[in-house]
């Protein structure tokens, strides 16, 4: 057996890749030769740590010593002083952002120290191209207690028992769903799982894929054995290439070790998975389109019931989950139900992976337990907005959820506080926003997306979507008139009610959230025109502090149009009537007598 | 090798647990001072011993590395660190006097006197 005295893990999530960490990689591979190191020190490539903000990451094992924004040239330094005389290199440490104190320590981080990582626990700690590494964290184990121990009745109840809810979104009770599909009717069943992750800046599902795939194979095989089903789908969007290379190589492994394919563990049961690619339309993540794209037919809804319990793929009786609702299976079975059951609040139990993005300083991913509020993710983990900037809201749940506003962020997180504050839990997308943001232009941007998206198929939703765009791009510039609220909102009414699918029912929930929270907003843009977080450039205007201009003339200089005049040594001006309010003027003056209103 | 059984699974994720001790491991320590000092009185040979002694013997143990601590007179200086007792620093260590260590006091619990150079709590 080779042994290694330590481990250096490189992130090769598509985050740390995207910031460079395959130089990285193959820098420590060259200086680990050159020192003659590479059979005492092991280089490991790991899935996302979720801290992409840092990357790219590279951690040392047995220390667990975390290093950040790790560029080609800092590798030698790395190699020669801690590697081999065992002194880390301090200036590539975590640096905590308030005490100004050096972290070198992953578990001592503010950003890990409120998580809860069990769905990530895998990511970024194993190789997950390598099986034995998921084997070696247990991995496989539930399979084998499910398949050998108990009954697939015993394994719904398990599930139910444990209170997990589908983390793709609507949060339907996981167990529950699985026995529809085991009490319907039909010899052949099929497992599905939903890995079109679709919202702007949501890649909750992407990490889990790349970081630890055996967890999304385990949960679904666990899954067939309940319902009664031997072949699933993994439907993922092709834009996630390093997903699929390495889900393929995950499923390529387990079936060479026996853990896919027939007479699992010896028990009879048989379990194959496909991977079926997606071109990327957001409807499909909708449950009977994805069925339709698998089939080969257009991604198009249709109208449930019947549900794809009853009647699903190819008309058999199927099961469509998350990836992360998948990723829980396996522990709950190892762990039992109590365990995960004693995590979260009263109706949602265990923890919720989030996107943190937007204006906040630690962008990156963070599984926490249900029950924690806004204000510990976006200050304790995400610490606090950039540049400390005065907060505004938190877009939670993508282009289907809603905004949460200031005096909200005590609220503890779950899937019932959210529904009654107006968004939803959603794929666990959070985009967080400061006083810059203008929050019509945000509705705007959402409803822009999910009109794009819309398939067409019901008039609601192809329609409506298209006239409240309208209606928004008019008051983002300016022309808003009196009424449009009104006419916003009984439009929405309609549209959530009348639509065919989630899609369209959900789509004016940017809308309605920004309206019951910011309705100021609207009605200075349509009333005033003015947009109050100057934002909307339609409704800016410029214009030269006359106690601060010092007549250098810079701004004239650079001014595109020609707008601005003025004698040197003098206060200028800028003619609304020229102005393009392209901005330059501002970034050119080193005085600040330029204001944007 | 296919699975077939749970027990195939647990022979599967032992091998797997050994090369993965640097990550996943029970709690003993060997720890190899690693400083200038530590390297030019024969540290690297002194770790290879230990790894291979490891190796060969299926241990699941983390080995570690540390800088100067600042008693070079005695390097090869090597820490065993078993949990819940002393940690125990050996000095003037030779690959010879590596497998004695690691039978003698990483198994067996028994300290090799003769080499020790100082225990703390």
């Amino acid at each position: 057996m080779q042994i290694y005295r330590g481990h250096v893990l490189v992130c090769a999530g598509t985050g740390c890749v995207a910031s460079g960490s395959r130089n990285v990689q193959a820098e420590m591979e060259k200086q680990l030769e050159a020192f003659n190191l590479d059979k005492e020190i092991k280089l490991v490539e790991t899935g996302c740590h979720g801290f992409c903000e840092m990357g790219p990451i590279v951690i040392v094992y047995p220390e667990g010593i975390f290093y950040c924004r790790v560029q080609p040239e800092d590798v030698k330094e790395i190699v020669e002083e801690h590697l081999l005389k065992g002194r880390p290199v301090k200036r590539l440490l975590f640096k905590n952002q308030i005490t100004e104190e050096m972290v070198p320590h992953y578990k001592d981080i503010d950003f890990y120290k409120k998580q809860n990582r069990i769905v990530l626990g895998n990511c970024g700690f194993i190789n997950p191209e390598n099986i034995k590494e998921y084997i070696a964290r247990d991995g496989y184990e539930a399979l084998a207690k499910a398949l050998t121990q108990m009954t697939p009745e015993q394994v719904i109840e398990e599930i139910k028992a444990a209170g997990l809810r589908g983390r793709g979104g609507g949060g339907f009770p996981t167990g529950l769903k699985w026995e529809f599909a085991r009490k319907a009717p039909g010899d052949k069943k099929y497992v599905i799982c939903n890995a079109d992750e679709g919202d702007p800046c949501a890649f909750m599902d992407r990490s889990i894929l790349e970081g630890d795939p055996h967890a999304l194979i385990e949960g679904m095989a666990i899954a067939a054995y309940a319902i009664g089903s031997d072949e699933g789908y993994i439907y993922v969007r092709a834009e996630y290439p390093l997903a699929i290379k390495r889900l393929k190589i995950a499923i390529a492994q387990a079936h060479e070790l026996g853990l896919l394919g027939e007479d699992i563990f010896g028990s009879g049961f048989n379990f194959k998975l496909n991977i079926k690619e997606g071109a990327g339309a957001f409807v499909c993540g909708e449950e009977t389109a994805l069925i339709a794209s698998i089939e080969g037919r257009r991604g198009e809804p249709r109208v449930r019931p019947p549900f794809p319990a009853n009647k699903g793929l190819w008309g058999k009786p199927s099961n469509v989950n998350n990836v992360e609702t998948f990723a829980n299976v396996p522990r709950i079975i190892a762990r039992g139900s109590q365990w995960f059951a004693d995590m979260g609040t009263e109706k949602s139990k265990g923890t919720k992976v989030f996107a943190l993005t937007g204006k906040v300083k630690n962008t990156g991913l963070a599984e926490v337990t249900m029950g924690i509020t806004l204000r510990e993710i976006i200050y304790d983990i995400g610490g606090g907005i950039i540049d400390d900037k005065k907060y505004k809201a938190v877009q939670i749940g993508g282009p289907s959820g809603g905004c949460i506003p200031e005096e909200l962020l005590d609220l503890p997180i779950d899937y019932d506080s959210l529904i009654s504050a107006g968004a939803m839990m959603g794929s666990g997308g959070l985009v967080v926003m400061d006083e810059d943001t203008c929050m019509v232009e945000l509705a705007r941007f959402f409803l822009n997306f999910t009109q794009m998206e819309s398939c067409g198929k019901c008039t609601p939703c192809r329609e409506g979507t298209k006239i409240m765009l309208d209606i928004l791009e008019r008051i983002t510039k300016g022309e808003g008139k009196e009424g449009d609220i009104e006419l916003l909102q009984s439009l929405a009414e309609t549209i959530k009610s009348t639509s065919l699918c989630g899609l369209g029912q959900t789509a004016p929930n940017p809308v309605l959230s920004t309206l019951r929270y910011f309705r100021d907003e609207y009605e200075a843009h349509i009333k005033d025109k003015r947009c109050p977080a100057g934002a909307c450039t339609a409704l800016a205007s410029y214009r030269i502090l006359e106690d601060k201009c010092i007549g250098c003339t810079s701004c004239a200089r650079v001014c595109p149009a020609k707008a601005i005049s003025g004698e040197v040594k003098k206060p200028h001006k800028i003619d609304p009537a020229k102005c393009i309010k392209c901005g330059a003027c501002i970034e050119t003056c080193k005085f600040n007598a330029i204001v944007k209103q | 090798m296919a699975i077939k059984s749970p027990e195939d699974l647990k022979k599967i994720k032992d091998e797997a647990l050994e090369e993965a001790t640097a990550r996943i491991n029970d709690g003993t320590q060997i720890m190899v001072g690693m400083g200038t000092c530590g390297i030019a009185a024969g540290a690297r040979e002194v770790m290879a011993a230990i790894m291979e002694e490891v190796g060969k013997r299926n241990l699941k143990i983390a080995i570690s590395w540390t800088g100067c601590i600042g008693m070079c007179e005695q390097e090869v200086l090597v820490d065993v660190i078993r949990p819940g007792e002393k940690r125990i620093t050996y000095g003037k260590v030779t690959p010879q006097v590596v497998p004695r260590i690691i039978t003698e006091h990483v198994i067996n619990g028994n300290i090799v006197e003769d080499y020790v150079v100082g225990k703390l709590d």
